[in-house]
């Protein structure tokens, strides 16, 4: 009787997981396999090959934009990580005024990557205000070269993730039990012993997911990079050579090829960190509730 | 074990913005001395103990260790110990290093920390569980880390914040047992918060009672118990029935009151003059089944309500135009009853009227 209850829930469970199910392999398995598929047929009506997979990995001009992809993505990850964590970790116990410093500090998100650049454009281009008003001053002789290279796609990045970022740690770090802080105080501990020896071993499992997450949407990174990067040269990323083959040079395969290395770089990348957060994780979950 | 100290003097007032949860708590501890703040939840209990371990800033006054000014000084740096309701054990560390945390911050050597954590671990019965996470024990365990990961510091002062809380019933009194033989043994200085009038009065040489940040009564279990200042201490340590009355002389040192055309004689207390208005409170098991000898304070009612309580019951009776009074007793009663009930005289306690 038990089993026949059993195998009666699986049926209503499977039944409700069909719509994501379809959803999944309609948006994501299909166009994926397709893609792999593609990559592998340079020509239509030819054998399958790695022809693709060879020209990218022999001609330097496309094989560094792993490499730069790599340069924009990694410190940024690490910058935004790092500062979001700075400012969750200060705004754990509440502050005054904290729904507004908080929609300030997500609005961005809504802005959408276009208007963001232009914004970058408009206040730290060339002849942004910023250049204005420094010359202005006086304290520059030559306008600082903000946009159209590395530092502006990192600039459009970090606007672009931090909020993201910054509500995410601040839910994980507000979730762990005030007390521990307070115990740990009375044990003796100053708030940066606090910080090194509870709270970031606590925080840890949460900053390497964080930190993924980012990796991922920075190592993807097309629109700032060409409005607010040099595409031709410093910020030529992955992302660019892959929308060059397929809208410049009408190579969908060679465009395709391109795409499913990419993925596999994200995946190399995500499994690293997945393996460094399981050695933090063991110990934390076996920890006491209230998290 | 344990630095002892000589006494600790505190007077501080908390104001969260207008509301005041602590209005000028005047106390002093003595050392080895055991105070408990007692009190229901909102009474200011934790905040004083929060701001005696340096957790939360007072908004005026002083806290004196000895000749040591300690108010101003950063939590980590009094050299308390302290226990929490939910434990608060470090989840991402096993027991030997939760309780070692302290001693490794001291820069003690190693091989002091680890024959200190042992004897405190056996000190609080978990030898052999050192390599455990604190999410593989039960509540009654991971309090006794918390207790052994303060006391290895040997702490001037232990603070308890309703650390027998999130225990079930049984567990509470053996941990309570066990917290009252710690503080023995160790000669330890403590001050225990709880809203459990019993956890107060087992484990108390002097209970500290509170309502809204106002101090209602100090006193040892037996002063608390027997002799309540008012009566708010009198209905927090389960005195039951309370009756209005204005008091007039008696015979054989005693006083009367009349009551909505009841009368009850009581033993006469000092501040207590025939005339004055007065409240006579006793406990429900204070109160006896059947006729006193002379006649005096009993009073014939009718059963209304009978709560079973394993050993005796509590039963409401009605007493015409007195309204209810709550006994207890083993005899079988039950609901209609006419039953004759007794007030002893010297249990009846005189309190103030508000």
């Amino acid at each position: 009787m038990r089993n026949d209850k059993r195998s009666e829930l699986d049926l209503v469970a499977v039944i409700c997981l069909l719509p994501s199910l379809l959803y999944v392999v309609v948006m994501f398995v299909y166009p994926f396999i397709y893609g792999v598929y593609a990559s592998l047929q340079p020509m239509k009506g030819e054998a399958w090959s790695f022809k693709n997979y060879i020209s990218f990995f022999t001609d330097p001009y496309q094989f560094k934009t792993i490499g730069t992809t790599f340069a924009l993505a990694l410190p940024n990850s690490v910058v935004v990580v790092l500062f979001a964590l700075f400012v969750a970790y200060g705004m754990r116990r509440g502050i005054w005024f904290e729904r507004t410093i908080t929609t300030i500090l997500v609005l961005p998100i809504s802005l959408g990557v276009i208007f963001l650049s232009e914004g970058i454009l408009g206040l730290y281009g060339t002849n942004g205000w910023l250049n204005q008003i420094l010359l202005g001053a006086g304290l520059i002789k030559e306008p600082l070269e903000l946009t159209h290279n590395f530092i502006g796609v990192i600039l459009s990045l970090f606007m672009q993730q931090f909020p993201f970022c910054f509500l995410m740690l601040l839910g994980y770090i507000s979730g762990i039990d005030p007390s521990l802080e307070s115990s740990a105080r009375m044990l003796g501990a100053g708030p940066w012993t606090v910080f090194r020896r509870v709270m970031l071993p606590l925080i840890a499992p949460g900053l390497a997911i964080a930190f993924a997450l980012v990796f991922v949407m920075s190592f993807a990174v097309f629109p700032s990079a060409v409005m607010v990067g040099q595409p031709a040269g410093s910020t030529r990323t992955i992302s660019i050579a892959a929308y060059q083959q397929a809208f410049e040079q009408y190579d969908m395969s060679y465009a395709s090829a391109i795409a499913v290395i990419m993925g596999l770089c994200q995946m190399v990348a995500l499994i690293a960190i997945v393996l460094m957060r399981r050695r933090m994780v063991i110990a934390t979950t076996m920890g006491v509730g209230k998290r | 074990m344990g630095d002892s100290i000589d006494k600790l003097r505190v007077s501080i007032t908390k104001r969260y913005g207008g509301k005041t949860v602590l209005d000028h708590l005047l106390l002093e501890i003595r050392g080895r001395e055991f105070v408990t703040f007692l009190g229901p939840s909102g009474c200011g209990k934790s905040t004083a103990l929060g701001i005696i371990a340096g957790l939360i800033p007072p908004t005026e006054g002083e806290i004196w260790l000895d000749e040591q000014r300690v108010d101003d000084l950063l939590p980590e740096k009094r050299g308390f110990g302290m226990v929490f309701q939910n434990y608060a054990l470090f989840p991402h560390l096993t027991v030997f290093d939760n309780v070692a945390f302290g001693l490794s911050l001291q820069r003690k050597p190693a091989d002091e920390i680890k024959e200190r954590v042992a004897t405190m671990l056996s000190l609080v019965r978990l030898a052999g569980y050192e390599d455990r996470y604190p999410g593989q024990l039960s509540g009654g365990q991971q309090q006794r880390v918390a207790i052994a990961r303060a006391l290895v510091l040997h702490p001037r002062l232990m603070l308890f914040d309703e650390p027998l809380s999130n225990l079930d019933a049984k567990l509470r009194i053996e941990m309570r047992a066990e917290i009252k033989q710690l503080h023995n043994r160790l000669g330890l200085t403590s001050i225990y918060v709880t809203h459990d009038q019993a956890e107060a009065l087992s484990l108390s040489d002097r209970i500290v009672v509170l309502r809204e940040g106002v101090l209602m009564q100090v006193g040892t279990p037996q002063d608390i118990h027997d002799r309540p200042a008012n009566v708010f201490v009198a209905d927090f340590m389960g005195f039951r029935n309370f009756f209005n009355v204005k008091l007039a002389p008696s015979a054989g040192g005693c006083v009367e009151g009349t009551a909505k055309g009841l009368t009850l004689r009581a033993r006469a207390t000092a501040g207590f003059a025939a005339g004055e208005d007065a409240v006579m409170a006793i406990r429900p098991d204070d109160i006896r089944v059947g006729k006193s000898a002379d006649g005096v304070n009993t009073f014939r009612g009718k059963v209304e309500l009978v709560e079973y309580l394993g050993r005796g019951q509590e039963v409401a009776i009605a007493i015409e135009s007195q309204g209810r009074i709550w006994l207890r007793t083993t005899e079988k009663t039950a609901l209609g009853d006419n039953v004759e009930i007794t007030l002893p005289p010297d249990k009846l306690v005189l309190l103030p009227r508000e």
